[in-house]
C-alpha cells in the first residue's frame, strides 16, 4: 500500500532491496524503516505482548513507545519504526522479552 | 570525555533555532539528535504554518525544516552535529551520557545544556486499544509523508484538535478514506479553517463522541463509537459501528521530560501545558543552573512557538556563559513579544495561564 501520486510530495525512494520476514522474502526500499517496509507489504502485526501474547503493531513511529520491537539479524528488541532497512536483513516476530545475544 | 560549550538535546524546530541563536551570539554548540537527520517532526509536516512571517507563516513545515538547516549551516565552524545519538542520562556533575547507534557510549561535559527533546503522543483507554491498526495520528503522518506508505484504506480519526484535522486532510491527500472525526469535547479544538476544509470534503466531525471499543482478532477490523453526555459519560443506545482498518489517536501530546527529572530540575504538573513541566525563568533557564529548555518539553504548543522559544533560549544560554549577542536586548524583547502574540488566541490563553504557573525568578 504505497502512495503513488501525491499533490505535494514527490517520494524519492531508494534502491529496491530484498529482506525476509519470518522466512518469507519481501521487497522494500533502501532508506525506509523496517516497519514502513513491512506495512507497505501489508504486515501490521510486528510482535506480541509479553504476558498475554496479544498482537502488537507500531504506535508512535518515532522511536518512543517500544510497540514495534522485533528480532533483526538475531538481535532482539530492535525498534523497527526507526531502524533503516538493509539488503538481506532477517526480520522476525519477537516472542517474549528477547535474549541477550 | 567530550567537552563542549553548549549541548543541545534534540534537533527539531526548538533545538535548531536554539543552535542558530547561540552560535550567532558566538558560542560553540553541539546538537545531539537521536534520529538520523535533523528537523524533528517538521520532516512530515506538509501543511502551511500559521503565526506571523517571523515564524515562517504560509510556509510548509517540510520547507521550514530546510530553511532552518540552511540558516544553521552559516555557522558551520561553531556548530557540531551528532545524529543517531540518543541522550540517556544527565547527571549532577554536568555530565551527559549518550548512545551512538547502540554501538558507542559517549560522555559529554558542557558548560550549559538546552533540553529540546519535544513530546510524545498520548494514547486513549478503551477495550482493545492495543490492536495493530490503532496508531498515533503523528505516526500515521510519518508513515505517509516521510515513507509514502498508506496506513490502510479506511480511517477513523479520534480527536478534532489541529493534529487530528490536519492529518485527516493529509490522509485524503494520500488517497485514504476518512470515515469520521470524533472528539469527546463539545467543540472542535482545532482551527475552524481546517475543520471547514474537511467538512467540505464530506467528512463528518462528531463532537461529544468517543470510542467505546475496538474490534478485531489480529488487527483492527471495526470500531464502535458512542455519544457522551454533559458529564462526558457514554449514553447507552447511541453506539455506532464503523468498518475501519485504521484508527488514529490524536488526543494530545506529553512533554518528553525524563532527562530534566533525572537532572533534578523542579517540575510541576500543569494541565494547560499538557503534563509535567520544569519551572523556569523568563530566559527559559530551569531551577538547575545552566540547564535551559525550549519547545514542547516546557509545555505543549505549536512548532511556531517552539522555534521562538528556541531562539530565545539559545540567546540567553549563550549570554549566561559569556557570549552576549550585540543586539541581545532587542532580540530578547522581540522573541518575548512574538511569544505573547502566538499565545493571544483562544488556545493561547490557556497556554499563557500555564506559563504563569511555572515562571520563577
Amino acid at each position: 500500500m504505497r502512495i503513488d501520486k501525491h499533490p505535494i510530495l514527490d517520494f524519492k525512494r531508494g534502491k529496491k532491496i530484498k529482506f525476509t520476514f519470518n522466512g518469507q522474502e519481501i521487497e522494500g526500499y533502501e532508506g525506509e524503516s523496517i516497519a514502513a517496509a513491512l506495512h507497505a507489504s501489508g504486515v501490521k502485526v510486528l510482535g506480541e505482548s509479553i504476558l498475554k501474547h496479544r498482537p502488537r503493531g507500531f504506535y508512535c513511529a518515532i522511536g518512543n513507545c517500544s510497540s514495534c520491537l522485533m528480532v533483526v539479524d538475531g538481535m532482539p528488541n530492535v525498534k523497527t519504526c526507526i531502524t533503516e532497512l538493509k539488503e538481506g536483513m532477517v526480520v522476525e516476530t519477537q516472542k517474549g522479552k528477547g535474549k541477550i545475544v | 570525555m567530550k567537552h563542549v560549550e553548549i549541548a543541545i538535546i534534540g534537533g527539531g524546530p526548538a533545538g535548531l533555532c536554539a543552535a542558530i541563536s547561540a552560535a550567532s551570539s558566538g558560542a560553540n554548540v553541539l546538537i545531539i539528535e537521536r534520529n538520523n537527520k535533523l528537523g524533528g517532526q517538521l520532516v512530515k509536516q506538509t501543511h502551511m504554518f500559521f503565526g506571523s512571517e517571523k515564524q515562517y507563516a504560509s510556509t510548509r513545515g517540510i520547507d521550514i525544516c530546510n530553511i532552518l538547516i540552511n540558516k544553521l549551516s552559516k555557522f558551520k565552524d561553531k556548530v557540531e552535529i551528532m545524529t543517531d545519538t540518543t541522550v540517556v542520562g544527565m547527571y549532577e556533575d554536568g555530565v551527559i551520557t549518550a548512545m551512538y547507534k547502540e554501538e558507542k557510549y559517549i560522555k559529554i561535559k558542557s558548560e550549559a545544556v538546552i533540553a529540546a527533546t519535544g513530546a510524545f503522543e498520548k494514547t486513549l483507554a478503551f477495550p482493545n486499544n492495543d490492536l495493530p491498526g490503532i496508531y498515533g495520528a503523528g505516526a500515521v503522518q510519518t508513515l505517509m509523508n516521510v515513507y509514502g506508505v498508506k496506513p490502510g484504506n479506511k480511517v477513523l480519526m479520534v480527536g478534532a484538535g489541529n493534529i487530528g484535522l490536519i492529518v485527516s486532510y493529509q490522509l485524503m491527500q494520500a488517497g485514504v478514506e476518512v470515515k469520521a472525526i470524533l472528539d469527546a469535547a463539545p467543540k472542535i479544538g482545532g482551527y475552524l479553517v481546517h475543520a471547514s476544509k474537511i467538512r467540505r470534503m464530506g467528512v463528518p466531525i462528531l463532537t461529544r463522541h468517543s470510542v467505546k471499543e475496538a474490534i478485531g482478532k489480529e488487527y483492527l477490523e471495526k470500531a464502535v463509537i458512542c455519544e457522551l453526555d454533559e458529564k462526558w459519560q457514554p449514553i447507552e443506545g447511541t453506539e455506532k459501528e464503523f468498518d475501519v482498518d485504521v484508527m488514529c489517536i490524536s488526543v494530545g501530546l506529553s512533554p518528553l521530560n525524563e532527562l530534566l527529572v533525572m537532572r533534578g530540575c523542579e517540575m510541576k504538573y500543569v494541565p494547560q501545558l499538557s503534563g509535567l513541566v520544569p519551572l523556569r525563568d523568563e530566559n527559559y533557564e530551569t531551577t538547575v543552573g545552566n540547564v535551559f529548555v525550549a519547545g514542547d518539553i516546557s509545555g505543549i504548543e505549536e512548532a511556531s512557538s517552539a522555534m521562538v522559544e528556541g531562539y530565545l533560549s539559545g540567546l540567553c544560554t549563550a549570554e549566561k556563559i559569556g557570549y552576549k549577542h550585540e543586539k541581545f536586548e532587542e532580540l530578547k524583547n522581540d522573541y518575548l513579544n512574538q511569544l505573547d502574540d502566538l499565545r493571544s488566541g483562544a488556545v493561547g490563553k490557556h497556554i499563557l495561564e500555564g506559563t504563569k504557573e511555572i515562571l520563577v525568578n
